[in-house]
């Protein structure tokens, strides 16, 4: 043997020789490794392993020569790194002459070659010189899957090492591999297959004038057609062939001709994958593709994408065809033309106008939209498509709009227009003239006045959405346009209340009112006041409801154009003004007119949090002056007035709370610290200096002075103090705590102490770890123990109880676990076990006004996952331990915790609660079963195979809910009747008659919300094992 | 008017490729009256209306009511005297789809109103051939044929696709 004998002899050690031995002609495996070992830590060299082999190497028996062979080849896949350059020659040179042996032995030469492809000590020409071999020598396709894999791997790696030496090759290459690949059929090695042809096309190889062969051996897979085994180990899925078949077929525009007609071949096909294979390959070759590889294919292609949009029901292939069609025409604008050359695009443009333009006609036929669709697809791939369709289509549906009278007819033409409109957008005209929209203005302004002023409430909708299009055209609308659309939004904000349209029309007021606040001032905001004066003014007579309605609208119309820092400065002074008013006594007005003011209020508030000064703006004008009338409501009368009163009430204050909370949750910390240095020292010391209008009869001592009255208002030191950003410091802290937590135990005023104990678990929360934490915690705990200890406070000890925890279970607090224990324990107590079992469900549900996000508070995403981990289990406990009576306490706690869980993470739970659940349903509490059934239903629908396994009880109980006193039961009972369905078909049918039947009666429930439950119910367990469900 | 070529997903060229399509009415809005325990609602036009508008058709992906077969007008209710009368109107005059459309409303009827009701599945009259239209008004007026039918497997299948929600 040539090679061998070049090599310098050595004498290879002994051991070395048994090793070889063994692995020759002992046929075991372990020597291969052992020899590779001692090779890299030095005990022997590459050239003493070829010496040991020997005549192994040269044996005339196939199989024995092969096992010789892969040793070395199994050695050197570990050791190439080792290896040196003459080493290397001379390997090849003995690998390359093997190729030509026996196919016996070919596996184990490969894997040499393999080897040896990795080594970084390959001399120049070796590469060309071994593929030259393999692609002489080898024929590829008819080894096995893993000796071609070898192959691939061989050539994928010298690609990434030895470009510029492959590129030598010239065609030659490609046409080497083109053969080695042919006829390819394991996905694993397509897969590498379609990775090096990709690569073949990306790094510039040579394709020469093989550029149809290369197409032909790889477009012939497409449409991917494969489905992996069952339990495939490899893991190979259709979705990974069709991407990486798909960068293949879609890399190069020299396949254009070739792959275009096998697209469009492939559109029409039967099946919907290949359609959307065939759809998404175009889309994707239109990244790379110009004008003249589409341009001889350009009439076929539109015909496939709109015959597919015309006639699919399937909403992807429709996605999928207008996709596509957008690329085309992205593709045909992006081309740079040569002057004397004709515009594609333009004539393109023409033929899809051509085929669609007349459908756009027929506003109540099926096609109409499928053609809007396809002109606005292609619309919007550029400025230039844009303009071509724009100015085609426009004309003709302004033209249409007149010419159909219906309605809906109408409304249909409109919301095309509408569509065209929208994608205008997306192209910005820097010259004013060049604007397409420029010469349709005053056809556009007139015929969506015409649409806001027509009966139908569909078309005034489209209308208001055009407008708010149109407005968003900068420098479209004239101010005369703005006056009269104005004016229509103004009329259309008080249509009657079962129409939608008012509902658009403020939202579209408050969208152009950021854009043009000056014609809102001028021609809205003045009419807003005089119709608030006027309305405010009277509500008692006649036309009490109406009237109380449009000035209800009055009021939320206000708070909608409040969306630019200036209009806010007008629309918050009228609304104030308004509050004043009735305060002072000029109007009659009951608590609702305020909670109105309020909450248009609070929505001015939220539309202010997104612009600074605004928000400073907002708080110091409305904070004051709530504060103000609120004080002024709560000083002693000599004559108390009804009205004075009103201000009072449990549903204004929490009207007002939440416009604190809104006014206060994104001020700047300089504002905020001003204001908190003046309303803590109002509520701690009766500091009134800083409100407006502050000659009050009495001193204000929320704290300390019996009134009633002034301790309610400790509910808006609670929005305010609550929505602070943590770090700003608030003063009188400690003095302020002590307070609270006193008042918390007062009796007799439930608002006033449970707003104490909402405000001081609220500071606690947000309150840093430390010495005064524990401090405030420990006053907390002690005030708990002793007012559940004695009598008549024991219901307020419990509801701060309940505060303190949820402040702590929050923010993973580790007393937290204490308290909570404690509250459990409380289920049992035979007065405050149902308060208890309720205050569970307040535990794991988000506040409103206090411990919120949006109020800074500490709260962690998974505490509800916590809690349930962490409680759960001793509820479970406490139920089956507890007595008969107590039982549905510890149901309604866990039903309040299942309740509020992801459901991801109860699934899990579910088999050890199961049965506690199903127990639940027999519970006669009402809310148990309602959130029992709550709990199921969602489970039914994610774990069937589980549930599957009480199919019987799960139907007796269900049924006997289904006619439950209560309709919400009801309701409940038959959405899972319908969940029920969801399981395993074999499980339900043995069941079927009888539910059938059962359903019959509910059929006929009295109330229609319950029957349409029924109905859905019932159909679905007829079509159960019945053809064609 | 359709680009020529094969047929669409279902294979075969459609009758009528382009229909008139109708409006949607949107879900019918709950009242207070609806939520509140004490009050009765009585079965009503809207509601049988409700039971057969989402229908599928046995030919296009469009319901019954988008094809205009059945219209709310056309719905006849007395809850007191527990009687039902629907009347249908296919899409053209020889449409060979009426038996099967005038089966799945009355199969909906069956499994979705009280046994107490009484119900008539007709043709509107005037809109059909009339000799056919008036087989079929007694075909399905006759519970033993409708029956029949519904043992007929291929028969169920498709009027189950109609009655199935659309996924």
């Amino acid at each position: 043997m040539a090679a061998a004998a070049a090599l310098e002899a050595a004498a290879p050690p002994s051991a070395l020789w048994g090793l070889v031995h063994d692995f020759v002609t002992g046929q075991q495996e372990g020597p291969a490794d052992q020899v590779a070992a001692d090779v890299k830590s030095g005990s022997y060299t590459v050239l003493q392993v070829v010496e040991a082999l020997g005549s192994s190497l040269e044996n005339p028996e196939h199989r024995a020569r092969a096992r010789g062979i892969q040793l070395l080849s199994q050695v050197l896949l570990q050791c190439h790194p080792l290896l040196l350059e003459k080493e290397v020659v001379q390997l090849i040179l003995f690998y390359e002459n093997r190729l030509k042996d026996h196919h016996l032995v070919i596996p184990a030469v490969l894997q040499g070659l393999k080897a040896l492809s990795l080594c970084v000590a390959l001399p120049p020409g070796l590469a060309v010189s071994v593929l030259k071999a393999i692609f002489q020598e080898v024929h590829v396709q008819s080894l096995p899957q893993m000796d071609r894999h070898t192959v691939y791997s061989i050539i994928t790696n010298f690609m990434r090492t030895r470009e510029e030496e492959l590129k030598g090759l010239g065609a030659d290459f490609t046409f080497g591999f083109i053969q080695v690949m042919d006829g390819e059929k394991d996905p694993r090695n397509l897969l590498v297959a379609f990775r090096i042809v990709h690569d073949l096309i990306s790094r510039d190889y040579s394709l020469g004038p093989f550029v149809e062969e290369l197409f032909e051996v790889t477009s012939c897979y497409f449409p991917i057609d494969f489905t992996p085994p069952p339990n495939d180990p490899h893991g190979i899925q259709r979705e990974d062939l069709i991407l990486s078949l798909r960068a293949v077929l879609a890399s190069t525009p020299q396949f254009a001709e070739f792959l275009l007609p096998l697209l469009i071949e492939k559109v029409d096909s039967e099946l919907l994958s290949a359609k959307l294979d065939s759809l998404q390959t175009l889309d994707a070759c239109c990244a790379v593709y110009g004008q003249k590889e589409l341009k001889a294919f350009l009439p076929s292609l539109w015909a496939s994408v709109r015959r597919e949009v015309f006639q699919t029901a399937s909403e992807r292939v429709e996605a999928e065809g207008l996709a596509a069609l957008h690329s085309l025409t992205a593709c045909l604008s992006r081309s740079v033309l040569r002057a004397d050359a004709e515009d594609l695009l333009d004539s393109f443009l023409s033929s899809i106008l051509q085929d669609c333009r007349h459908h756009l006609c027929e506003p109540d036929m099926k096609l109409v939209w499928p053609s809007a669709k396809l002109l606005q697809a292609a619309a919007g791939a550029s400025a230039r498509a844009c303009d071509h369709v724009t100015s085609n289509v426009l004309p003709l549906l302004l033209e249409q709009f007149h010419k159909h009278s219906q309605s809906n007819q109408r409304r249909t033409i409109l919301d095309m227009i509408l569509g065209f409109l929208k994608l205008q957008q997306k192209w910005g005209h820097e010259d004013k003239d060049q604007r397409p929209l420029g010469s349709f203005k005053d056809q556009l302004c007139s015929l969506v006045f015409m649409a806001l002023t027509d009966p139908s409430t569909q078309l005034q909708l489209a209308g208001i959405r055009t407008l708010t299009v149109l407005g968003a055209q900068p420098d479209l609308l004239s101010s005369g346009d703005l006056e009269l659309a104005v004016g229509h939004l103004y009329r259309l904000s008080f249509l009657e209340e079962d129409s939608q349209s008012w509902v658009a029309a403020l939202e579209a007021s408050g969208a152009l009112a950021t854009l043009y606040p000056v014609a809102f001032s001028n021609h809205l905001v003045p009419r807003l006041a005089e119709e608030l004066h006027a309305g405010g003014s009277d509500l008692t007579g006649r036309n009490g409801p109406a009237k109380a309605s449009r000035h209800l609208r009055c009021l939320q119309a206000l708070s909608a154009v409040s969306t630019h820092p200036s209009l806010v400065k007008e629309t918050l002074p009228l609304l104030l003004q308004h509050l004043w008013e009735v305060h002072k006594g000029n109007m009659v007005e009951g608590s609702s007119e305020v909670i109105a003011v309020c909450q248009s209020l609070q929505q001015v508030a939220e539309k202010c949090q997104q612009h600074p000064e605004s928000c400073r703006y907002f708080h110091q004008t409305a904070i004051p002056c709530l504060l103000a009338l609120a004080v002024q409501a709560s000083m002693p009368e000599k004559e108390p007035s009804v009205l004075r009163k009103v201000l009072l009430e449990d549903e204004v204050l929490a009207a007002m709370v939440s416009v604190f909370g809104t006014a206060t949750t994104h001020l700047s910390p300089e504002v905020a610290a001003q204001s908190v240095a003046h309303i803590v020292p109002l509520f701690l010391d009766g500091n009134v200096s800083f409100l407006p209008e502050n000659s009050f009869p009495s001193r204000f001592q929320p704290f300390q002075d019996g009134s009633s009255g002034q301790r309610r208002l400790v509910a808006l030191l609670m929005a305010f103090v609550c929505s602070l950003p943590r770090d700003v410091e608030i003063p009188q802290l400690d003095q302020l705590m002590r307070e609270l937590l006193e008042l918390s135990r007062c009796h007799g005023c439930p608002f006033s102490s449970t707003a104490a104990a909402k405000c001081f678990a609220g500071l606690l929360n947000k309150h840093p770890a430390g010495q005064q934490l524990d401090e405030f915690l420990q006053l907390a705990v002690d005030t708990v123990e002793a007012g559940l200890d004695s009598g008549p406070c024991r219901s307020q000890a419990f509801t701060l109880l309940l505060w303190v925890t949820k402040a702590l279970v929050l923010r993973y607090h580790p007393l937290s676990s204490r308290l909570t224990a404690q509250l459990m324990g409380l289920l049992s107590d035979p007065e405050l076990g149902q308060a208890a079992a309720d205050g569970f469900s307040l535990l794991m549900s988000d506040c409103t006004d206090v411990l919120t996000r949006a109020g800074h508070a500490e709260v962690r995403i998974m505490f509800r996952q916590r809690f349930f981990t962490d409680n759960v289990p001793a509820l479970v406990q406490g139920f089956h331990a507890a007595p008969q009576d107590v039982k549905p306490n510890y149901l309604k706690a866990l039903s309040h915790v299942l309740n509020r869980l992801p459901k991801p993470v109860l699934l899990p739970e579910l088999p050890t609660l199961l049965s506690l659940l199903l127990e639940a349903l027999s519970c006669p509490d009402g809310v148990v079963q309602l959130s029992t059934l709550g709990c199921l239903q969602p489970l039914l629908l994610e774990a069937p195979q589980v549930m599957s396994l009480h199919v019987d009880t799960l139907v007796t109980k269900f049924l006997a809910l289904a006619s439950s006193p209560s309709m919400a039961v009801r309701i409940a009972a038959l959405q899972c009747m319908h969940a029920l369905t969801r399981l395993p078909t074999p499980v339900l049918l043995p069941h079927r008659p009888q539910v059938i039947r059962a359903l019959a009666k509910p059929l006929d429930d009295r109330k229609r919300l319950v029957r349409k439950e029924a109905v859905s119910a019932r159909g679905e367990w007829f079509l159960l094992g019945s053809p064609g469900s | 008017m359709v680009g020529g070529g094969g047929g669409g997903v279902g294979g075969g060229l459609l009758e009528n490729a382009n229909p008139l399509i109708y409006e949607r009415s949107g879900e019918r809005p709950v009242t207070a009256g609806e939520e509140d325990e004490q009050v009765p609602d009585s079965i009503d036009a809207r509601e049988i209306f409700d039971l057969i508008r989402s229908i599928n058709d046995p030919e296009h992906p469009l319901t019954l009511e988008e094809l205009n077969v059945v219209e709310q007008v056309r719905v006849q209710v007395s809850d007191p005297e527990s009687t039902v009368a629907v009347a249908f109107t296919p899409t053209i005059p020889h449409c060979s789809m009426a038996t099967l459309i005038g089966l799945s409303i009355k199969v909906k009827l069956l499994r979705s109103l009280p046994q107490r009701f009484k119900m008539d599945v007709h043709i509107t009259p005037g809109t059909h051939a009339s000799e056919h239209a008036g087989k079929l008004n007694k075909q399905l007026a006759d519970k033993e044929r409708v029956a029949a039918a519904l043992e007929n497997t291929h028969l169920l299948e498709v009027v189950n696709q109609c009655l199935s929600a659309r996924s």
